[in-house]
């Protein structure tokens, strides 16, 4: 149904955003009128609780989240994926080819469960991942 | 053509009088000018009633907490201290605008406008009524989890350039704790689309009834679980307690907008709240049976055959019965939002994530191959029809 594919019906997004950008950039200018602005030292350093600040914030951390972000990523193309499948199912099914797409879904479904299994028995979804060396099974038997 | 607004318009004979007869005086075609004006004046209506929605719902919040704890609330300005969030406004422009001296000062002032950018971007595809869809698009809640995006975008932003330390913290979280959330969500929607084969949430809304049994949440066993899923899920997106990890008050001062002040600040706010409320649209849409009322009194028959009334004002009333029933859904579940916020404590950011990865996803994706393998089976039939064919 390539006919329903309209860039008019875009229009109300577009005008959306700049209403948002109207009323962020509306109130910020109508502010600069009544706020205050004594900007000093002490007022414009970082907040940490009252001390003198420690250093920038663009330092390195733990951000731990690495490999989830990855996993997130490939959850994230698959349901991508699976939105056509679904889409068309119902229409398949009218005309008896449900079972071929609901394999081809099915078996698109298992692979990536396996994956989330295979990456939760490796650990990577927990918050501290255990390393396992080879001498703790050693240790243990 | 698929402009819901215009062509509700263009089935009444005044509209199309005045278009024809201006369109006769100026000697052009301007029925595109006319309905982009038309689209100009929903959008401005949208974004006002939003405005307010998200303003009372801050005074909501705050009634409502007061109440669980026993305290009185806001209950100065204006009539039960209704009028809060104006003189909270009025305050937030008055103050300072403070830009930290080592902070990213472009990204700084764009995050906010990113997180309300995004938030009004997904209200064009809000099913309000059958008639009242900004942009009812064919690939709509598809385009929904899109750009609800951006306000994930905004808060890591908001984070990342305040160069604070507890932005930094807050924003990490918000970053990893809403793209996480994503896949449930996700799922639990792919599971709706099985069960109706549109991306448009007008058709995902229609294909529903208006009885409790018709909705999508009691179709199957699997849908119902999905409903929680979803909701769960949609509560770590908009940050809500017990989620609220981004901006946990108690260990990091106030998290990603920690070193906003003014109105920078109040469009967070302004932007968290109306996206609740626009999730919970979405879910009232997707499982709640939407605009859907009972004795289709949304096409307006009722009123011009029984009761008289002219066309234009039967299917009027018809399009406001229609958006009070959403409203009444939506509003019950922005409720329910606020109470669980006022209820739950707070839960530690590692068993969040284990939260949606070890139980959320499984479940979903556990939900999202029972609902495929429910509509092969029985033929996409319901819950109740089976029964009824049983009985």
């Amino acid at each position: 149904m390539f006919s329903s594919f309209e860039l008019d019906m875009y229009i109300p997004v577009i005008i959306l955003m700049f209403f948002a950008v109207v009323m962020v950039l509306g109130s910020l200018f109508i502010g600069r009128f009544v706020r205050p602005s004594h900007s000093t030292e002490m007022k414009s350093s970082p907040y940490e609780c009252g001390e003198e600040p420690e250093g920038l914030a663009w330092s390195r951390f733990n951000v731990r989240f690495y490999v989830i972000g990855l996993i997130f990523i490939i959850f994230d193309v698959e349901s991508a994926l699976i939105f056509p499948i679904a889409t068309v199912f119902q229409k398949f099914h009218k005309i008896e080819q449900g079972g071929a797409v609901l394999c081809s879904f099915l078996l698109f479904v298992i692979i990536l469960l396996a994956g989330l299994v295979y990456s939760w028995r490796k650990g990577d979804l927990n918050w501290v991942k255990t390393y396992r060396s080879p001498d703790d099974d050693i240790a243990k038997s | 053509m698929n402009q819901m607004l215009p062509n509700f318009f263009e089935r009444f004979e005044w509209y199309t009088d005045i278009i024809m007869k201006s369109s006769a005086y100026l000697e052009k075609d301007i029925s595109g000018f006319a309905s982009l004006l038309i689209f100009f004046f929903g959008c401005f209506v949208v974004v006002n009633a939003m405005a307010l929605v998200g303003g009372l719902g801050t005074y909501a919040e705050r009634k409502i907490s007061a109440d669980m704890q026993m305290r009185q609330g806001p209950n100065r300005v204006g009539p039960y201290g209704l009028l809060q969030f104006l003189a909270d406004g009025v305050k937030m422009i008055l103050k300072e605008d403070l830009i930290p001296r080592n902070a990213d000062k472009f990204l700084f002032m764009i995050a906010p406008a990113l997180c309300l950018v995004g938030v009004f971007a997904m209200l064009a595809v809000l099913p309000f009524s059958s008639a009242f869809i900004l942009s009812d698009l064919n690939v709509g809640i598809l385009y929904l989890l899109g750009v609800s995006s951006l306000v994930g975008v905004g808060i890591f932003l908001g984070g990342y350039a305040s160069n604070s330390k507890w932005s930094m913290l807050g924003g990490m979280r918000g970053a990893s704790q809403i793209i996480s959330y994503e896949i449930p969500v996700t799922l639990s929607i792919v599971g709706v689309i099985f069960m109706t084969g549109d991306l448009s949430l007008s058709r995902l809304v229609e294909v529903q009834g208006a009885m409790p049994y018709e909705w999508n949440i009691l179709h199957n066993p699997f849908s119902f679980l999905s409903f929680f899923v979803f909701f769960i899920g949609i509560l770590a997106e908009t940050n809500r307690a017990p989620f609220d990890l981004p901006e946990a008050e108690s260990e990091l001062v106030s998290g990603y907008h920690t070193e906003y002040s003014g109105m920078r600040f109040g469009f967070f706010a302004l932007a968290e709240y109306i996206e609740v409320f626009i999730v919970c649209g979405v879910a009232v849409a997707l499982f709640l049976g939407g605009y859907n009322i009972p004795f289709s009194l949304g096409t307006g028959q009722f009123f011009i055959e029984t009761l008289g009334l002219s066309a234009f004002l039967g299917e009027m009333i018809g399009q406001f019965l229609e958006l009070g029933c959403f409203l009444v859904k939506t509003l019950a579940l922005y409720y329910l939002v606020i109470v669980i916020r006022w209820t739950l404590p707070r839960l530690r950011v590692d068993q969040v994530m284990i939260l949606c990865w070890k139980y959320l996803t499984p479940i979903a994706l556990f939900n999202l191959i029972g609902v495929a393998v429910w509509m092969y089976v029985v033929d996409g039939q319901s819950f109740f029809v089976l029964l009824s064919k049983l009985l």
